[in-house]
């Protein structure tokens, strides 16, 4: 199944326990039908803010690989020039 | 958008791969490493000189597919099959610049290894990472091994608070449209079994690391076992180029595509 149906189903599925709960009346009338589902979408937007935040904040650096990967193009660079390649100049 | 050549295995086929290729004999496997390169005369070096120092017992070949390089890759490549052999370093070049994709497949025909192994040619994939990969994918017996920069103990160097600021509102999203199942989308540092990989790649279309999203996207559906080890990300590449307005169009297109499609 394309991951598209599987994510309207699922939308699908959720407002018709909605409307299901508005007919029923469980929901007391006059309780505006959009109410919950714009919380919703907000909270969405929200969590989804949250989350881009937080991996910011928490994004994992490595400025010591940088050093690291300069040791190891130094000894490359070495080993080419004693086997006599040419490997020019970057 | 064309439609894809080649057979697509359905989800229990992929299963069947998953379960056969365990019955292969432990210690008997060869890795093939496709390395695309464009004008990496110097990086090209570097990477083989790593890749030999970081693999020492493992059975491995290096094939280089390079689009034409006018600043003489090939010529550098030809020295290091002088210096390690030719049955390690294969030169399987193309004319000119025709895509990652393509340079994949046709790294894939000279491929004799069991596993391939993808990666970057300007060093910002560390082949030190390589025996982690090994050793994952035998742990687990996964059809696929991706390197991820996002989870601790990988990262990144390089990138200003913008470039860090798209990478993750872009993972965000990709994360809540399409539950990719790998922390790491775009990212190209990859072990695949080469059934796997003939059985995915033939089955993606786009281009640039859209592609890379679409792989992973098109094995996760199908089912594959696919594991994660952290890996360390070097661009030195970052401040010369930038990620522009084009760029994002370019990533979203790719997101819907990939929902429509996968």
């Amino acid at each position: 199944m394309k991951h598209i149906v599987k994510i309207l189903s699922l939308l699908l599925a959720v407002s018709a326990f909605w409307i299901g709960l508005l007919q029923a009346a469980i929901i007391p009338p006059g309780y505006n039908t959009w109410l919950l589902p714009i919380y919703f979408v907000v909270s969405l937007g929200c969590y989804g803010l949250l989350m881009v935040g937080l991996g910011l904040m928490q994004f994992p650096t490595c400025p010591q690989e940088a050093l690291l990967l300069q040791h190891d193009i130094a000894e490359a660079k070495d080993f080419f020039k004693h086997k006599g390649v040419d490997v020019g100049s970057d | 958008m064309s439609e894809p050549i080649g057979e697509v295995k359905t989800t229990k086929e992929a299963r069947v791969i998953d379960r056969n290729e365990t019955k292969g004999e432990e210690g008997k496997h060869k890795y093939s490493i496709i390395v695309p390169t464009y004008n990496e005369r110097l990086n090209i070096a570097l990477i083989v000189y790593l890749i030999f120092k970081h693999l020492r017992d493992v059975d491995f070949e290096i094939i280089v597919v390079d689009d034409g390089s006018p600043d003489g890759t090939q010529e550098i490549v030809k020295q290091l099959q002088h210096l390690y052999g030719e049955d390690r370093i294969l030169l399987r070049a193309r004319a000119k610049k025709l895509g990652l994709g393509t340079a994949y497949i046709h790294g894939l025909k000279h491929a004799t290894g069991d596993f391939v192994v993808i990666m970057d040619a300007d060093l910002s994939h560390h082949p030190k990472y390589l025996p982690s990969f090994i050793k994952k994918q035998l742990e687990t017996n996964a059809s696929i091994v991706t390197g991820t920069r996002y989870v601790k103990g990988g990262g990144v160097h390089g990138w200003n608070l913008m470039r860090k600021l798209t990478s993750r509102g872009a993972n965000v999203l990709a994360q809540t449209l399409l539950w990719p199942g790998v922390s790491d989308l775009t990212g190209s540092f990859r072990l695949y079994k080469k059934s796997v990989l003939e059985d995915v790649i033939s089955s993606c279309v786009s281009k640039g690391y859209v592609f890379q999203m679409e792989m992973i996207v098109r094995a996760t559906r199908k089912g594959y076992h696919i594991e994660e080890v952290p890996i360390t990300f070097v661009d030195r590449v970052f401040g010369t180029s930038k990620l522009g307005g084009s760029e994002i169009v370019e990533y979203l297109k790719g997101l819907v595509y990939l929902l429509l499609t996968t």
